[in-house]
């Protein structure tokens, strides 16, 4: 289990309607079903996860986030989780206003390439970093949309949504940015999770 | 006859007004049971056939000497499990295996009823079928379970009694029969209707019947049935028990032997009559139409968990239609899975020996029956 997960679930009231887009093979929906007895569904583009997930019993549509969210109707949910899947669009602002138009609330994790390791990774090596959130090389990365803790704090200014609760993780441990720290923890920590609204 | 013996039927005498305005009473259902229903009688599946389907859905069908039409996925320990669930199936009505149907005698003229049947529609197989749980005391299904035309009754199903079934499984369908497959159950129809045995429908079994008419019907259906290249790797040119070409009209090629051959069987355990009768009643299904165009509403009254299945090669009942199925449920928050199974097998795969289907299907029931007794 990722260990944002926990992290996430803290951010979850029990009993919430709970979409998960790209939801893998469940694994964040079954522990938010033990955790929080959240109502919850699940988007997976890949056929071999989708079959995962009906195995466990989960309630999972096949679909691409990018099309298919449109299906769903404006506040349809209490919270939409996207788990480090946004830099993976083609289109991640489109992506952040169907989540913010389905659910009331949205949880976005998002790999941070402003982690000192990969800052020095391409300082000193040279190449594209290949680290343990980031494990493909350039040529076959799904990442085509990377971003810093810092680009998500102002592309949420830009594009007018609140950012109600801004975590950081740092081996493992979350720590809250503020706007005080935000240089600082862009810097030491290697993943952001953010509970965003309108 | 001996055929009579092998066919259950619950006579239903209560009147049944059939969407075409007329109103059948005092009719026979011909049905089948699997398993054993409990005590609580809490684990009852529905299963709807498809258009050339009947009642005997897995084993040995006692009339046709052959395998049941779904016996990959129907029977102890299968994705349909026989040992843990009571299945029932219905044939439809205006069907040739026991239900009431044209090739059933008017008791007002003695002779078969041909074209003078009512013309039957997908809710008035369902409205038949109903009457099936009070015969066995079921106040509520665990599932109700179809593909293709049997799809389309399980949607209607629930459509028509949104608290009679906890989970609902259309596989392979269409909320509206498009224009495609109207077009291909009307060239099933014309060839039946070309063929001078068919009389206007007024053909005895005892004498000669339509049967050049119905095998083409029934080849030309089966090539829908099919995917290009699931033809191309099962056919492709090869040849008939011959070495090259005859320059002649016997059938030269694999392909053409096949679909003879399909059609060859299938006039022998089908009534021409109701192959005109039911995929009529396909082609009128419009369920988008029944609810003013707005088929959430079809679905607003129910609290069942859906799981909608499609199939990547499948022309017939593309994925986009069993999609727009989905996109229904979801439009009201009802709770739906949707899986669409890769598979080379075209329409067929959900007859077929699928494992990702019949693993997919299985697991659904399986966890959603455990969820329930919670």
């Amino acid at each position: 289990m990722k260990p944002e997960f926990k992290i996430i679930s803290n951010l979850i009231n029990k009993n919430a309607h709970v979409l998960d887009v790209g939801c893998g093979d469940g694994v964040l929906m079954e522990f938010l079903l033990k955790e929080k007895k959240v109502n919850i569904r699940g988007i997976e583009i890949s056929k071999a996860k989708v079959q995962n997930c009906i195995a466990k019993g989960l309630t999972i549509i096949e679909g691409n986030a990018e099309k298919d969210l449109k299906q769903f109707p404006d506040n349809s949910f209490d919270y939409v989780v996207l788990s480090q899947t946004l830099q993976a669009f083609l289109n991640p602002e489109k992506v952040i206003n169907e989540l913010l138009r389905v659910g009331k609330q949205a949880i976005v994790t998002i790999p941070n390439f402003g982690y000192w390791k990969i800052r020095l990774h391409l300082l000193f090596k040279g190449t594209m970093p290949v680290t343990r959130t980031l494990p493909d090389e350039w040529y076959n990365t799904p990442n085509i949309h990377l971003c810093t803790i810092k680009d998500f704090v102002y592309f949420s200014k830009t594009k007018n949504f609140k950012l109600s609760k801004s975590i950081a993780l740092k081996n493992d441990k979350p720590t809250y940015i503020k706007k005080s720290n935000l240089n600082f923890k862009n810097l030491s920590s290697n993943l952001g999770i953010f509970l965003i609204e309108r | 006859m001996n055929i009579k013996k092998d066919i259950k039927t619950l006579i239903i005498e209560k009147p049944l007004k059939l969407d075409c305005g007329q109103t059948i009473s005092n009719f026979p259902l011909a049905y089948e049971t699997y398993g054993t229903l409990n005590e609580k009688k809490d684990n009852a599946i529905l299963v709807c056939h498809a258009l050339t389907g009947d009642q005997f859905v897995t084993g040995i069908n006692p009339i046709t000497k052959k395998d049941g039409w779904w016996t990959y996925a129907v029977g102890p320990n299968k994705s349909i499990d026989t040992n843990k669930y009571f299945v029932i199936c219905a044939n439809v009505i205006g069907g040739c295996m026991g239900s009431f149907g044209p090739s059933h005698e008017n008791p007002k003229t003695k002779k078969i009823y041909g074209t003078d049947f009512p013309v039957i529609t997908i809710n008035d197989m369902v409205n038949a079928q109903i009457n099936l749980l009070d015969f066995f005391g079921i106040e509520k299904l665990f599932s109700v379970v179809g593909g293709s035309m049997g799809g389309m009754q399980v949607l209607q199903f629930i459509s028509n009694f949104p608290d009679k079934a906890r989970t609902v499984v259309p596989i392979a369908c269409t909320s509206s029969h498009s224009a495609q497959n109207i077009a291909f159950n009307e060239l099933g129809r014309q060839a039946i209707t070309a063929d001078h045995n068919w009389l206007d429908g007024n053909y005895t079994s005892k004498t000669t019947v339509p049967d050049k008419g119905l095998a083409v019907a029934r080849m030309a259906a089966h090539i829908t049935y099919l995917s290009k290249k699931g033809l191309q790797e099962k056919f492709g040119r090869k040849l008939q028990e011959r070495d090259d070409l005859k320059f002649g009209f016997d059938a030269d090629f694999q392909i053409e032997s096949y679909l003879r051959y399909q059609g060859s069987v299938f006039v022998d355990r089908f009534d021409a009559n109701s192959y005109l009768y039911i995929t009529r009643a396909m082609d009128y299904f419009d369920l988008v139409k029944q609810f003013n165009g707005n088929l959430s509403n079809a679905f607003k009254n129910t609290k069942a968990k859906f799981f909608v299945i499609s199939f990547t090669s499948d022309w017939l009942y593309p994925t986009q239609e069993n999609k727009e199925i989905v996109i229904a449920l979801n439009a009201i928050s009802a709770n739906v899975g949707f899986v669409e199974i890769k598979s080379d097998k075209g329409h067929d795969s959900f007859l077929l020996d699928v494992p990702d289907f019949l693993n997919a299907l299985k697991n659904f029931l399986d966890k959603s029956y455990i969820e329930k007794k919670i």
